[in-house]
């Protein structure tokens, strides 16, 4: 029998489905109420995030199925999240799904590693990437081009 | 959304603050926006719809607190959608058409460049909510400014053509930039209280930071010092009402008309 935490903790994120809301520090707690409702907090990662209406949805899904309900969905400012809130096995999927995992907070300015070939010598091609939290670099080794979760 | 056509608020100092910072965010955001499918290079079109997207999650955080803070039941989407341009309290930079490449990026170093000091000496807010805002806000004003920046200094330091259009969009946005820093007396509580923090002494980091950047860019500093101002107490440019018809065009003619 899954707990309602670990339903709740096993909702993909819609744009990086390889990660769950836990493994991204997103989930801060969950309630199951005496009356079989539940209350839900987690922090959206980037302020204008338009994956948090289907986060919310699907967490909703997910205890609808262990028959909780109703469920309400709380979107808490503070802490705010950073990347440093990634767990370790959150970062290990990213770069085996194609992804380079974010850089420490204060790290030196070096590039990141391609999760194809380990190569450390990527260049930069645009800041911004497909969704808010990643930008699009280049490995120089292989040539292939990547995503990087950024810095946040 | 309650089938309404338009709202009226009661604005108390908070309420009020709080639309002007939100107004400057869906304003900008929106304008960003209107770059989707016609910016210059891909990447920029990635860029320009992110920063769009930065700018409306924070109008949409800003409005929701607007709302708790109005205690009259109004959503994000009522105070977007259902205020004529008098009652927007946004700043006239944010409003301005966005023009050539150059002007819309002009317009982004102008505004970045003091979104993060702003937001960093809101960190410190004695209201929790507006401190947890500013620190997320920060770290993406941030990296706002960065893409301005390495921008201003391209364009300026680029071809004669981008030089030119550069240093024009300067002289034509800079009489927009002296409202950033104008202490509105609305808000003298406020900053008071430490709710609030006074823009007046954000000018010194902001124009250190022009001036180096314009010296990148081998670009010149206006000289005029005659300064627009009116866009906090609700008088506007002509350009927010055309702003307004479109962005607000679907719920005036289908009044709560949902997805």
């Amino acid at each position: 029998m899954v707990s309602a935490e670990q339903a709740v903790a096993a909702v993909p994120d819609p744009e990086i489905p390889v990660l769950t809301i836990a493994d991204l520090g997103m989930l801060r707690e969950v309630r199951v109420n005496a009356d079989n409702s539940a209350d839900v907090t987690v922090i959206p990662t980037y302020t204008g995030c338009p994956a948090m209406e289907t986060i919310a949805a699907d967490i909703q899904a997910a205890l609808a199925a262990l028959g909780i309900a109703p469920a309400r969905v709380h979107i808490a400012l503070s802490p705010a999240w950073s990347t440093e809130m990634i767990s370790p096995a959150g970062r290990a999927k990213l770069a085996e799904y194609g992804i380079a995992p974010p850089p420490p907070a204060h790290a030196p300015a070096t590039p990141p590693a391609c999760p194809r070939c380990g190569a450390g010598e990527a260049e930069l091609l645009s800041p911004f990437g497909s969704t808010a939290c990643k930008s699009l670099w280049r490995c120089r080794a292989c040539r292939e081009p990547f995503d990087l979760f950024k810095c946040h | 959304m309650p089938a309404t056509t338009s709202i009226a608020v009661a604005e108390t100092p908070l309420v009020r603050a709080l639309l002007a910072r939100a107004d400057d965010a869906l304003i900008l955001g929106h304008r960003l926006s209107e770059w989707t499918g016609h910016a210059p290079v891909l990447e920029e079109e990635l860029a320009l719809a992110n920063i769009a997207l930065d700018h409306i999650g924070l109008a949409r955080a800003l409005y929701t607190y607007a709302g708790e803070a109005e205690g009259a039941g109004h959503t994000e989407d009522q105070f977007a959608y259902l205020r004529d341009a008098p009652q927007f309290r946004n700043l006239l930079l944010v409003e301005q058409p966005n023009g050539d490449f150059a002007r819309t990026i002009v317009r982004q170093f102008f505004y970045a460049a003091f979104a993060v000091p702003f937001w960093r000496a809101m960190q410190a807010s004695t209201d929790a909510t507006l401190a947890a805002i500013a620190v997320r806000t920060l770290k993406e004003a941030t990296y706002h400014l960065r893409h301005a920046r390495e921008w201003l200094i391209r364009l300026g330091d680029g071809t004669a053509e981008s030089h030119a259009r550069a240093q024009e969009a300067i002289d034509w946005l800079w009489p927009y930039t002296g409202e950033m820093f104008a202490t509105d007396p609305a808000e003298a509580g406020l900053i008071a209280a430490g709710v609030l923090a006074d823009p007046a002494p954000l000018a010194a980091e902001w124009r250190a930071g022009f001036a180096a950047t314009l010296a990148a860019a081998t670009l010149r500093q206006p000289e005029g010092t005659w300064m627009h101002a009116g866009g906090r107490a609700g008088r506007h440019s002509e350009h927010l009402g055309h702003l307004l018809a479109e962005m607000q065009f679907l719920q005036r003619a289908y009044p709560g008309q949902a997805w």
